[in-house]
């Protein structure tokens, strides 16, 4: 059925395209109307990007899908390049399935200049749905840097007390990466304009481009602090907290569900297949994986001791981007398949955690964990998601986070069984912060008298919730299909990387290496 | 139709655009005088529609020019399309410069008629800078350029910053002038022609003197870095920017920039392509120190006219690196940054103008604060400028800057790349600063009680900007490749671009 309405032909631009329209849309209607439209555009949108489970055919290959291209910018070889991959598809139905969802969400907790945040709201589902189909560099970066707008003004303006100094950080600090990153880009470019006479910009065109191991290392470490910064990965984390703390509900969902992927699915994207000399160099593998590690054992420590259930959650997405970047540079399937799905899982069950909180702030105007208690007895369906959100995020087995883990941290061991082990204790940590949490806030003594009268979720908080514990829970039996969906992309990542020759490290040494030599084994 | 300059009347058809808008400097003050008498309210809105009315019959007359061409290169009058490129931005300059000020020369009670001459006037000087072949002529441009540029500075007679701006700009500008005369003899000196192509031919020969070729060099550098106002010699920028009418800062911001850049480029990658090796590594320094030393000095400022006078800096710190990289998609990167830039920086200071109210008052940037909410419409307005600033991708500033660096990844200048690219990093935080102040902070009391008017004029100008910025950013393509094609029109006369890539 698909087929004969040509879905593969035009899937890939209606999704960026109808939220443009959309946007049009909420800011010509009334105030009033406002949420209900956005929320009505953003469910088509979802429903469209459904069908892209069946459009996308692994059997055909790991390479591009549903691929089409209009020439852009003819002088510069620029395309306005759409593609899908088994990588993709996920980061795609991800943010289509996220942002209804954190549209519904702020319903009640948007209350003054609707138009313009439901406007932003699908102007950065434009941007990030742009990320992950973009096939052409350019367009990559035209989107990548377009997501910071929307979200620079939902946070500046719908935030919390010190929203102005938490907006600028985050636009700050993640423009300086993805600037230095445009260099990057443009001097792949005039590398291939040098030594082959290609003038584009397109994934497929730009692999072909013989890079030296000198040069490759350079690249990496432009991309990578671009991505490490996105991520976050650790030292560059600080960011985060104030940006999740400070913003919206509904801006902490898209940021965390969302704005972090692209992070960790550049470095799947770009990292590995462009840099592979560089990206399986042996310093840059433990760089990548210690930095991945401490941060997630120094992200749950410090979650650890939060009074801010906010602030906690938070630190919780950079420990679990942690376990991301091990099972990425495990460079393995196992553990790049485990890093994907650390990702998805991720997506819901901490977007989830950030609307339950946000229910929370609504009910009770604070997020301190102090001031909670037994709130599981006058609001027990309110306390059962939260625990089986909780759950899954810790990676309890049966629920997504499980598996993502567990594959992530069964690629680190066939090779790194040192760095496997530090990685597991994350898991353990991850109860040590969140269970205490969840027991402070709903089962302790119910003393204060604000929390009595706490009011179960309403319907339409079930409406949210309801599909995302839903996915947590299929994801965490049933993998296989997903599993099934992006393995041949991910064994055609590994292929590049292994196809390069692996590095002498006397080439490396001679050339110009940036990346910490000395953490090398 | 063919122009053969051995023939002299062909010059006329040349330089059609500068004659016309002359003649219409002469109509405009003629106006003005037989119409003092009846001084009326809405005089000098006329007035500044009828001087529109000439910038547009020069644009008209810039086009008809495409369908002409010049045999040989060796007249002092390039026909060329640079020149007609570089014609499009100082006139679109000039043009935008006209819309933006009719309330503002309104409302200050300045001399509408001598403000538009004067303002015409060096529209002139500098079509005639960006078209000439020989250094004498550039001379010429520059001076009309300036002399009436400097009475613009003080056109605001009751204004005790004006009157020190113009004389601070004359001061400083009469020096500059002097070392730019002083290269030009120089170089005359060792190459024994003004003639750009013929120093090139001399230079590439070896023919000429070394040493004295190498001062001339540096003094003609220096004259020209004084114009574009390149760190270290930008001191008069700010003061200068800051204390002359607005409209006025808008102007010279713009179209004196651009000019002073185009004839930049045109001499040193002509006239001295062969001495490439030895200026290249100054005008680095020079370029790294603008961008860092301005960006820098932007991110303390509290007027919003002070700031975009630090950003103007930086942007000359930019369009340095074109210099610089020295080849055609750098040169072409210039006229296409150019372009944009005036756009951008009209639309800013033309927010500037309604904010300020009567005149030069409230320029600081609390009185931005909950302009977005005030006016969304003008909100918006100065966002999209100062997100093209700031080269922010959907904006034709972003093409822009990308355009320079690919000029600069050509002759491998990566270092000075990271570093533009740093110092752009710096410059988003004065310029969010600005969009924060509009749609994060509540307004002012004394904000709040003032609603801003947009005349007719003005919201043109403005909604021009917007669209064309937009435009740029999303639709370059023909834009760029017309910018492209004008400027293989450089390597034509000289030997050629320099490309330092195979």
């Amino acid at each position: 059925m698909l087929n004969a309405l040509g879905y593969e032909n035009w899937a890939l631009h209606a999704l960026i395209w109808l939220p443009v329209l959309g946007m049009a849309h909420v800011l010509w209607a009334a105030e009033d109307r406002a949420k209900w439209l956005a929320l009505r555009w953003s469910l088509v949108v979802f429903a469209l990007s459904v069908g892209l489970w069946w459009a996308y055919d692994p059997a055909l290959g790991g390479g591009y899908q549903l691929e089409s291209s209009r020439p852009w910018i003819a002088a510069w070889g620029v395309n306005y390049a759409l593609g899908l991959d088994g990588i993709s598809l996920f980061m795609v139905m991800l943010t289509t399935f996220t942002t209804p969802l954190a549209v519904l969400g702020s319903f009640n907790y948007i209350k003054k200049r609707q138009k313009p945040f439901y406007a932003l709201m699908l102007l950065l589902e434009v941007g990030v749905v742009g990320v992950f189909t973009a096939v052409d560099l350019f367009l990559f970066y035209v989107f990548f840097e377009l997501t910071l707008v929307p979200m620079y003004f939902i946070i500046g303006i719908w935030g919390g007390e010190r929203r102005v100094y938490a907006a600028i950080k985050f636009f700050l600090y993640t423009a300086f990466g993805s600037l230095l990153m445009l260099v990057g880009i443009l001097y792949i470019y005039a590398r291939g304009k040098a030594l082959l006479g290609v003038t584009s910009f397109a994934f497929v065109d730009l692999l072909q481009i013989p890079l030296t191991p000198g040069e490759q290392m350079w690249l990496f470490g432009a991309f990578a602090l671009a991505f490490a910064i996105k991520v976050p990965v650790f030292p560059f984390h600080t960011w985060l907290p104030d940006a999740h703390v400070e913003a919206p509900t509904p801006g902490s969902v898209m940021l965390a569900a969302v704005l972090l992927k692209m992070g960790t699915y550049g470095f799947v994207r770009f990292l590995l297949p462009f840099f592979p000399v560089a990206a399986q160099h042996p310093s840059v593998v433990t760089l990548m994986l210690v930095l991945g590690v401490v941060g997630i054992i120094y992200a749950s420590w410090v979650a650890a001791v939060q009074p801010d259930a906010k602030k906690l959650v938070a630190y919780t997405s950079v420990a679990h981007m942690g376990f991301v970047v091990v099972g990425i540079f495990a460079l393995n399937v196992n553990g790049l398949q485990g890093g994907l799905l650390v990702m998805i899982s991720h997506g819901i069950s901490t977007g989830a955690l950030f609307l339950l909180l946000g229910m929370l702030y609504e009910r009770r105007h604070t997020r301190l964990i102090d001031e909670f208690g037994g709130i599981g007895r006058v609001a027990p369906w309110l306390a059962t998601a939260f625990v089986i959100t909780a759950l899954s995020s810790i990676g309890l087995p049966g629920t997504s986070g499980f598996v993502g883990e567990f594959l992530a941290l069964l690629g680190v061991f066939e090779d790194h069984p040192g760095i496997g082990i530090f990685a597991a204790s994350g898991v353990i940590f991850a109860a040590y912060y969140m269970l205490p949490m969840v027991q402070s806030v709903f089962f302790n003594a119910l003393e204060k008298p604000e929390n009595q009268a706490v009011q179960d979720l309403s319907r339409r908080e079930v409406a949210i919730l309801a599909p995302m514990i839903a996915l947590m829970i299929v994801i965490g039996v049933h993998p296989t299909p997903l599993l099934r969906k992006m393995e041949p992309s991910v064994q055609m990542v590994l292929e590049r990387v292994y196809a390069a020759a692996p590095p002498s490290a006397a080439v490396i040494e001679s050339g110009r290496d940036v990346s910490g030599s000395e953490m090398a084994e | 139709m063919e122009l053969d300059f051995s023939n002299q009347a062909h010059f006329i058809v040349a330089l059609a655009p500068e004659i016309i808008l002359a003649v219409w400097g002469i109509v405009i003050l003629m106006v003005g005088v037989s119409s003092r008498r009846s001084e009326g309210p809405g005089e000098s809105l006329d007035l500044g529609w009828l001087s529109l009315l000439g910038i547009f019959a020069a644009t008209f007359a810039n086009g008809w020019l495409y369908g002409v061409t010049e045999v040989g290169t060796h007249s002092m009058i390039a026909l060329d399309g640079f020149a007609l490129f570089s014609n499009w931005i100082i006139l679109g300059g000039a043009g935008l410069s006209i819309l933006i000020s009719q309330s503002y020369v309104e409302k200050q009670g300045l001399q509408a008629a001598e403000f538009y001459a004067l303002l015409i006037y060096s529209t002139v000087g500098l079509m005639v800078m960006v078209a000439a072949r020989d250094l004498i002529v550039i001379f010429l441009g520059l001076e009309i350029m300036s002399v009436a540029v400097y009475v613009l500075s003080a056109i605001n007679r009751r204004s005790r910053t004006s009157a020190e701006a113009g004389l601070k700009y004359f001061l400083l500008g009469a020096f500059s002038t002097g070392f730019f005369l002083y290269g030009i003899a120089l170089v005359y000196g060792a190459t024994g022609s003004t003639h750009i192509s013929a120093i090139a031919e001399s230079i590439a020969s070896g023919a000429a003197h070394g040493a004295l070729l190498m001062f001339g060099i540096a003094l003609l550098a220096v004259g020209f870095s004084f114009k574009v106002s390149v760190v270290p010699f930008h001191m008069w920028t700010p003061d200068v920017y800051e204390g002359a009418p607005t409209p006025v800062t808008a102007f010279m911001s713009v179209a004196v920039k651009a000019g002073a850049f185009l004839a930049f480029l045109r001499v040193f990658s002509v006239a001295f392509t062969d001495a490439y090796e030895s200026w290249w590594v100054i005008l680095w320094w020079l370029t790294v120190l603008t961008m860092v030393v301005a960006n820098l000095i932007a991110t303390v400022q509290v007027s919003v006219k002070r700031m975009l006078a630090y950003s103007g800096i930086a942007h000359a710190g930019y369009l340095m690196v074109a210099i610089v990289a020295a080849n055609e998609s750098a040169a072409a990167g210039l006229l296409f940054y150019l372009l944009i830039y005036t756009l951008m920086n009209i639309g800013a200071f033309g927010i500037v103008i309604l904010v300020s109210g009567q005149g030069e008052d409230r320029l600081e940037i609390q009185e931005y604060a909950g302009l977005g909410w005030r006016h969304p419409l003008l909100g918006l307005g100065f966002t999209v400028f100062l997100l093209s600033l700031a080269g922010f991708p959907g904006t034709g500033g972003f093409i822009g800057k990308v355009f320079l660096l690919q000029g600069a990844m050509e002759a491998d200048l990566v270092y000075l790349s990271v570093i533009l690219v740093l110092t752009t990093v710096i410059s988003y935080w004065y310029y969010l600063r600005v969009a924060w102040y509009m749609w994060m902070r509540d307004p002012t009391l004394n904000a709040a009680a003032s609603p801003i008017q947009v005349p007719v004029a003005m919201r043109l100008a403005l909604i021009a900007g917007v669209i064309l910025i937009l435009y740029l950013g999303v639709f370059p393509g023909t834009t760029m490749e017309l910018a492209r094609s004008s400027v293989t029109a450089l390597s034509a006369v000289g030997p050629g671009l320099i490309g330092l890539a195979p």
